[in-house]
């Protein structure tokens, strides 16, 4: 197969993320007049092989060892590096996951071969495939392309591609030996775990007031908070002010916080980053206020205000207290 | 316990980032640097665990050309012993397999316990750096860490998964580890610190650049389909306007 689409587990099903993949190497596939087939592993295996084989593609590959029932970095590094080996695909697609970044670069340097991350698009130039990436925070773009001969890996952000695009059909699964013993696997995981919530629920909030770096500083935060009062909304953050210990970390929104899908999300100096905009994007309505015209925020925002966010504040909450 | 930080300078958030006519970078000139952000985390890091265990070596590495001596500068004054400046031309190269190439070739000899690197740049966003060098040196590696316990030939990690979900790994040393922002509070360097920073070795190398795996094309702003409704005037006038919004549009009031 010239592109293999690595899927990964979450919980018995494939990952978002992994569908989201399909449809990206369809598209890859449609465009370069190229073969596909997927790789599923751990202990969800024969579930995932299951779901995965009722997608247009053309083989899905069922890896069968003790060593990736469950995750490790090194297990599964080995496991996909092996597999890419006997397949010999010019392409590896996978989602952007935080599993994915934990290994998928071991992979590029068991096989010196590059690792393009985080792309959004991909087209087709010569019959080369373009990618683009997001640089410097989402406030750039830029294309890249993978030098000398594959296999090149490759990872799409999250919702570059959109899984209900992913194309259904039937395909064999066939299963895949690879070769890993105990020696290889260096570390020793314990069971996952949540950390307190400490009461904030914000997936259930009509209205939700984010504030960002921009909210300046700590003795700030009550400005935003009486705001949140006065309009019946719940105080959320982007990460740097959980990171500064400014909020707790319930009230974080993005990949490593909360999804939240309310009627109103106020975005109060915040720039709109990536990771933070996976979080928040299904909002019916985004309200955005910030000081930069060019802040990434603005591309999504659905209402915009250049200006200081707390100048706006404290005026915004006595006019709604009125 | 002997620790290598890399630290990178980049753009900081709030740095005009003009493109170059040509689109084959931004221009440096006009960018305002600073350390990394998540780097600054690593440093703090491995700082702390230097000063619990009581002895051990913290040494700041970074690559790029003469002006990134300025974070190496601030790396030593936070309390870096000393210092790898890796010489090199950085504009428009984005190829982390070559660059954590060069870091393993400054790195190898030298035989550190821990590797710990920011979890990406805010420039590149590519993430794979840290990971790559301790894949090349043959450590263990986890990446995304948001705390850490060293003890007993080992490094617990605690790493964060999506959505607020965490697990802490053990690895055996040597290990890489990339490091989260948040994890603790860096310090500020005290003026001791600063003036200590200049007496303190910075090892400058200067390899030849390898074959880039992946090039940059161009780079350019993104384009939005999106329709904002831009809201202006004065602050009393966007106010009023704010509030007409959310009654009449979005309907919250
Ligand atoms: C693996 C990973 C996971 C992550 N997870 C998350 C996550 O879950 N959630 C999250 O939010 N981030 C996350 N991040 C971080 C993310 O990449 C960004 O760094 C972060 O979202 C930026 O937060 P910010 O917008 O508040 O800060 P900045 O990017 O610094 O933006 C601050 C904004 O405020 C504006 N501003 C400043 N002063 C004012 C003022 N007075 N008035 C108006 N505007 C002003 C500035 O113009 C700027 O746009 C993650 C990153 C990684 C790599």
């Amino acid at each position: 197969m010239d592109i293999l689409i690595v899927l990964e587990d979450n919980n018995g099903k494939i990952h978002r993320m992994g569908l989201e993949s399909i449809a990206a190497a369809q598209q890859m596939a449609g465009d370069l007049g190229l073969t596909t087939g997927a790789l599923v592993m751990g202990a969800h295996g024969d579930a995932l092989a299951e779901e995965a084989s009722g997608f247009n593609i053309g083989e899905v590959l069922k890896v069968n060892s003790e060593y990736v029932a469950s995750y490790s970095s090194d297990g599964y590094a080995e496991a996909v590096k092996q597999v890419i080996e006997q397949e010999n695909p010019n392409y590896v697609i996978f989602g952007h996951t935080y599993q994915v970044r934990d290994y998928a670069p071991k992979v590029s340097a068991k096989l010196m071969k590059p690792f393009l991350v985080d792309n959004v698009a991909v087209r087709s130039n010569n019959g080369k495939p373009v990618f683009t990436k997001l640089m410097f925070n989402g406030k750039l773009f830029s294309d890249v392309h993978a030098n000398g001969d594959g296999p090149f890996l490759i990872s799409f952000q999250s919702a570059a591609f959109s899984s209900d695009k992913a194309e259904s059909g039937s395909a064999d699964v066939r299963d895949c030996s690879v070769n890993i013993d105990a020696s290889m696997i260096r570390t020793e995981s314990e069971s996952p775990f949540q950390e307190e919530a400490g009461g904030v629920d914000l997936t259930s909030a009509n209205i939700i007031v984010a504030i960002g770096r921009g909210i300046g500083k700590e003795e700030n935060v009550p400005l935003a908070q009486d705001l949140a009062k006065a309009i019946g909304g719940e105080l959320a953050s982007s990460r740097p002010v959980v990171d500064a210990g400014w909020l707790p970390s319930a009230h974080q929104v993005g990949s490593s916080g909360q999804s939240v899908s309310p009627k109103m999300y106020l975005a109060l100096g915040i720039s709109g980053a990536i990771q933070h905009v996976v979080g928040m994007k299904g909002s019916k309505n985004i309200v955005a206020i910030n000081k930069d015209s060019e802040a990434p925020i603005f591309e999504i925002a659905d209402y915009g205000v250049v200006g200081d966010v707390l100048e706006i504040i404290p005026k915004l909450t006595e006019a709604l207290n009125e | 316990m002997k620790i290598a930080v890399l630290v990178k300078q980049v753009p900081g958030a709030e740095s005009p980032l003009p493109i170059q006519p040509d689109q084959s970078w931004v221009d440096e000139g006009a960018v305002a640097y600073m350390m990394n952000e998540s780097d600054n985390y690593a440093l703090e890091e491995a700082l702390k665990i230097r000063e619990v265990n009581g002895e051990g070596e913290v040494v700041a590495v970074s690559l790029g050309p003469d002006r990134i001596q300025k974070v190496i500068r601030e790396a030593l004054a936070k309390g870096a012993d000393r210092a790898i400046h890796i010489q090199m031309e950085t504009a428009g190269a984005i190829d982390p397999l070559s660059t954590a190439g060069l870091f393993a070739d400054a790195l190898r000899e030298e035989n550190f316990d821990l590797i710990f690197t920011g979890l990406q740049s805010d420039d590149l966003g590519m993430g794979q750096t840290g990971i790559i060098i301790g894949e090349i040196l043959g450590m263990s590696t986890a990446s995304l860490a948001m705390a850490t316990e060293v003890g007993d030939g080992k490094i617990k990690v605690k790493r964060e998964l999506e959505a607020g979900w965490f697990q802490w790994v053990s690895l055996s040393l040597p290990a890489s580890v990339s490091i989260q922002s948040g994890l603790n509070t860096p310090r500020y360097p005290s003026l001791k610190g600063i003036m200590g920073a200049k007496k303190k070795e910075i090892k400058v190398v200067t390899p030849s650049s390898p074959d880039p795996t992946q090039s940059l094309e161009k780079v350019y702003v993104p384009q939005s389909d999106k329709q904002t409704v831009m809201i202006e005037g004065s602050a009393d006038q966007i106010v009023g306007k704010l509030v007409e919004t959310f009654r009449n549009n979005i309907k919250v009031l």
